[in-house]
């Protein structure tokens, strides 16, 4: 797979770590009533989609930014690659 | 029909006329005491074991293909125990009891070949926690041998033992382990639960699953709706994919992990070796391939095909150990989705919703565990009860922080 990376251009899969669905992006907040329940769903849970997935992966072997892939995980193909801090920060976080 | 060294002997005679179809292809019903989904081998071995040891044969096992064209049919298989945890070991061992009465227990010639499976260690620490495998192994009623580098020489002289960056310590030598001839253990399964009145119903996905007021009672399926006390899915690759149709969500998910097998050698390797340092393991099958392979890709995906940079991982594994692999040539590679779950353990047990139970998260090891977990999922669906050795299967461990993670590394279903 050749991932497309915003900043460096296509790159080979080879250079990256994979750590998993994108929702890892989105940590409970610790005061939470349902902290437990919601750290449990947080870690645990996946919806491990046939098809559409958005997921982290890490440049380790390279300038390690952690990127946010949309990949088919029927075809393997990737439809958009985007850099995980401007995700996070386009759904409110501050860093 | 019984197969014996009789009935070939008369069959020939015969002009081999009279062999009948080892299994029906029967019309559903309109339901059954007990729906199995997915007909692979864990299926397969559960509609077994309900109608043989507990006597329930009003049941139906449902394929989306054809019986044993899922991992049954696609792992390396290599039988073996040599867990460390007290929640894994006690039932791998029981696996392995039940590998080696397989064939006379349901009349199949499934080659349960117990030619040994030998982990290679490469340094003093690593010695001494294959010394406590060992022992754990052992506490649990199965067989461990440490071997010093001598033992594994005599054995496998041709191995790279001063290999500058892994040299070959010894190893951690299970004599019970071997290989089986992996789509006879799928027949063997079908002939015994076909025979018993189990209905296996192939070209036949379930669509939907009929849930009511948190009770569950029938499935959808492309052959119409059929209804049933309880339905026991036991889809492990597409685990997710099914279960989603109750509404769950679980703690897998789905990877791919590639096997490789080259052009006939002469006998060369006579039993299981795996490499220590790295991830890597080889077998050589009754053909002469050798069969070998290593981790997984490491991304989600449901393709039955992996990338080229696992390739090169794992054939680096095999120059370390054994450079006179780099003279064979490559005949085949392919990929099976695993379900790679947050602790690398499986599940056997009820879900939330009343009948409906779930097996799978089986990671790469489902095969090795086909006996065990057949007999003790029908054991779950007949009594209410788990297994004595699978009680920590359960889909709730995580909430618990009961986990069954013997590689330590957390709830990174990628790395386990």
């Amino acid at each position: 797979m050749i991932i497309n990376h915003p900043l460096l251009g296509p790159r080979d899969a080879h250079e990256f770590v994979v750590l998993g669905d994108a929702s890892l992006i989105d940590r409970p907040a610790w005061q939470d009533e349902n902290a437990a329940e919601l750290f449990y769903q947080y870690l645990y849970l996946r919806d491990n989609p046939a098809g559409t997935h958005r997921e982290l992966w890490y440049h380790e072997q390279g300038d390690r930014s952690w990127l946010v892939v949309t990949r088919n995980t029927l075809t393997h193909e990737i439809s958009a690659v985007e850099l995980a801090r401007d995700v996070a920060r386009r759904q409110g976080r501050s860093k | 029909m019984k197969y014996s060294a009789l009935q070939i002997f008369i069959q020939g005679l015969t002009g081999n006329k009279s062999w009948k179809p080892v299994w029906r292809e029967p019309e559903p019903k309109s339901g059954y005491d007990i729906i199995v989904v997915g007909g692979g081998g864990h299926g397969l071995a559960t509609a077994y074991y309900l109608a043989k040891e507990f006597g329930i044969t009003n049941i139906a096992v449902l394929e989306k293909g054809w019986i044993g064209g899922g991992n049954v049919g696609r792992n390396t298989t290599i039988i073996r125990s040599n867990y460390l945890l007290p929640g894994n070991q006690p039932f791998y061992e029981l696996s392995m009891k039940l590998w080696e009465g397989l064939e006379q227990d349901f009349n199949y010639n499934a080659m349960v070949s117990q030619r040994g499976i030998l982990n290679l260690f490469h340094s003093d620490p690593q010695h001494d926690a294959f010394v406590r495998r060992a022992n754990a192994m052992r506490m649990a009623g199965a067989d461990a041998q440490i071997l010093d580098t001598d033992g594994v020489r005599e054995l496998y002289p041709y191995l790279d033992f001063e290999n500058a960056r892994f040299p070959i310590k010894g190893g951690l030598l299970q004599p019970r382990g071997g290989t089986v001839r992996h789509d006879a253990v799928a027949w063997g399964y079908a002939r015994g639960a076909d025979s018993r009145g189990v209905d296996i119903i192939q070209n036949c996905e379930v669509t939907g699953i009929k849930i009511r007021n948190g009770i569950c009672s029938g499935v959808e399926t492309t052959r119409g709706t059929i209804s049933a006390k309880k339905v026991a899915v036991c889809v492990a690759g597409s685990s997710s994919r099914v279960m989603e149709k109750a509404g769950l969500r679980l703690p897998i998910e789905s990877h791919v992990l590639q096997a490789f097998v080259t052009e006939g050698l002469k006998p060369v390797l006579p039993g299981v070796v795996t490499f220590g340092a790295g991830h890597f393991y080889v077998s050589q099958s009754d053909k002469g391939g050798l069969v070998f392979g290593g981790d997984i890709d490491g991304y989600n995906t449901y393709a039955q095909r992996g990338n080229l940079p696992v390739v090169e991982d794992v054939c680096e594994g095999g120059m370390a150990i054994m450079p006179l692999i780099g003279r064979a040539r490559l005949l085949r590679m392919w990929g099976g989705v695993m379900d790679m779950s947050m602790d690398g353990s499986p599940f056997i047990d009820k879900t939330s919703i009343e009948g409906l139970h779930f097996n799978g998260g089986w990671c790469y090891g489902g095969f090795k565990a086909t006996p065990a977990s057949g007999m003790c999922y029908a054991h779950l669906l007949a009594t209410g009860k788990p297994h004595p050795v699978a009680t920590e299967f359960r889909l709730d461990r995580f909430k618990r922080g009961a986990m069954i993670d013997e590689k330590g590394v957390g709830a990174q279903p990628n790395l386990h």
